[in-house]
């Protein structure tokens, strides 16, 4: 059932390369040297978002495995990138051109 | 075969902060509280709504046998006075009253309020520098101890007493130095400055007053219990010097309230369930001052005791409701609760322990915790690592029992229930919600202010 909550689909939504991810949820960032803590859920958008995946096959993948309510996730989704942006953990966006 | 799916938490990601772990090596992680006294959160939340008062009769009493406990086995003569207006519900003053507790109480209001809960004026003990005519001469003809604050009111009471032909019992309210600060001086007559002694060498000789207390209340929230024996100390001095002058027995010293609770003060370095003073330190300091004062043996005063936020502040929990999480500009998340400082209003001293009704896992985020006012100042926690919810989870504040059913205002939401839990677990609402009737019933419209058109 296509949602009709979304009014806002981030547009990049690239992970920085090199970012590496453990198996426990260990994160770090050779770009700036931080290291981070996920927990199961992060560990798992992180992942997917390392493998190129588009905000709604995030949101189908997710429902696939968890016992979720479909706004719910798309609000933690969203509100999670907001977080991974403000860490500088994904690629900045191309500047528009004018 | 259908595959179980896994339970869905809110992804976090926190920034690994190289550096010394916690000093106090304290385990981070908030310990839910599924249930009060045996009654789960959820179903006092799904009866009575959300927010709610949740008062614990068990609780009272088992720190009240606390507190009697320490104090009698050290000094013969003890008796607890409930301060009224750290709560003055009907149902916890009676506890209390039940308990053996007299009534403190420092407004007409609250003086009614005893009187209606079937305290005898001769258990009233009448305190505060607002006192009316009409309060005094009550206070006289129902033979209450009227604690007097200023010169003004001393002689107010003399003349109550001379119109109304009956000698007023009163006590003398004295405010000193006990070596901490703030120091409280604008309650009653100084002790250095011999204020308090003037006072005692005007009523003593006068027919129409019968001094029988000498009553202190060295200020709120003491950590010291060293200041409690330089304050015993003194009155006992004074005691002393009263019977050696006027021959005359003082029969109570009121050390007043003032004993903190395990509450943690807003700035405070250390938490308050590490800080705080015992019952027991508290008597042992006043008791041995008394003991070992000067006064005759078989002329011991009676103790009086005020105590209020230390009797009732853990008997308290305020339940609310997530109504929603949102992300702040630098990143930090704040969580918008159905509890204001309106009804909580201590939130704008302490540093109260909010905890989840359910089990959470580990991961917390540096989280803001609002109240649902449209109004900057209603912060309930400030920065504080909190599990992650979602909008309808249920919250519990602890240790709420004190001051904030008296001090709540009713500003842009209702005050909700309050219901105490029993000690057979029975909840009663001893106090209802209120509701746009409640509150209309006193105001009045004006005849040309009734019709308009937009």
């Amino acid at each position: 059932m296509q949602s009709t909550y979304i009014y806002f689909i981030p547009g990049a939504m690239k992970l920085q390369k090199n970012i590496a991810i453990s198996e426990s949820g260990f994160v770090f960032n050779p770009g700036s040297g931080e290291s981070f803590i996920l927990n199961r859920t992060g560990k798992n958008i992180l992942e997917l978002l390392r493998d190129n995946k588009m905000f709604e096959e995030i949101i189908e993948l997710m429902m696939g495995e968890y016992e979720v309510d479909r706004i719910v996730l798309e609000k933690s989704i969203l509100d999670f990138i907001s977080v991974l942006k403000s860490y500088g953990l994904l690629e900045k966006e191309p500047a528009s051109a004018n | 075969m259908e595959t179980r799916k896994s339970t869905f938490e809110r992804p976090v990601i926190n920034r690994v902060n190289a550096g010394l772990p916690d000093k106090f090596g304290m385990h981070s992680k908030l310990r839910s509280m599924p249930e009060i006294d045996s009654i789960p959160v959820e179903s006092l939340i799904g009866l009575y709504g959300s927010p709610l008062f949740v008062l614990s009769e068990k609780t009272i009493r088992e720190t009240m046998s606390d507190a009697k406990r320490a104090f009698t086995t050290r000094y013969p003569k003890v008796q607890f006075a409930w301060s009224y207006k750290t709560n003055y519900l009907d149902a916890v003053c009676r506890v209390f009253h039940q308990e053996g507790s007299w009534a403190e109480v420092v407004s007409g209001f609250e003086y009614e309020k005893a009187v209606a809960n079937g305290v005898e004026g001769q258990f009233i003990l009448f305190n505060g520098p607002g006192k009316t005519t009409e309060d005094i001469d009550r206070a006289i003809t129902q033979g209450s101890m009227i604690h007097l604050d200023h010169f003004d009111e001393l002689f107010l009471v003399m003349g109550c007493a001379e119109r109304l032909g009956k000698r007023a019992k009163v006590a003398l309210r004295i405010n000193m130095d006990t070596g901490i600060y703030p120091r409280w001086d604008r309650f009653g007559f100084n002790y250095e400055n011999g204020e308090a002694w003037q006072a005692v060498n005007k009523i003593l000789p006068d027919s129409r007053l019968e001094l029988v207390g000498l009553h202190t209340h060295i200020g709120t929230y003491i950590l010291s219990t060293n200041a409690y024996a330089v304050a015993t100390t003194k009155l006992a001095e004074l005691t002393v010097r009263i019977q050696r002058k006027f021959n005359h027995t003082i029969k109570y010293i009121d050390l007043g309230g003032g004993f903190a609770s395990r509450n943690t003060l807003k700035g405070a370095y250390l938490p308050g369930t590490d800080t705080c003073p015992s019952f027991d330190n508290y008597a042992e300091a006043i008791t041995a001052s008394l003991v070992n004062s000067e006064i005759q043996h078989d002329k011991m005063p009676m103790l009086i005791l005020e105590t209020g936020r230390a009797l009732i502040d853990d008997a308290g929990c305020l339940l609310g409701t997530v109504l929603a999480n949102k992300r702040l500009v630098d990143g930090r998340l704040s969580m918008i609760l159905d509890i204001g400082v309106n009804m909580l209003f201590t939130s704008f001293w302490y540093e109260h322990a909010v905890v989840p009704s359910k089990e959470t896992s580990d991961y917390t985020e540096n989280t803001t915790i609002y109240g649902p006012l449209c109004m900057n100042i209603d912060v309930i926690r400030d920065a504080v690592q909190f599990p992650v919810l979602e909008r309808g989870d249920h919250v519990v504040v602890n240790r709420v029992g004190a001051y904030n059913m008296t001090q709540w205002l009713q500003f842009i939401t209702y005050r909700p229930n309050v219901v105490m839990i029993g000690m057979k677990g029975d909840v009663d609402v001893i106090r209802k919600a209120e509701n746009y009737s409640s509150l209309s019933m006193h105001e009045h419209i004006p005849d040309h202010l009734i019709h308009f058109r937009l």
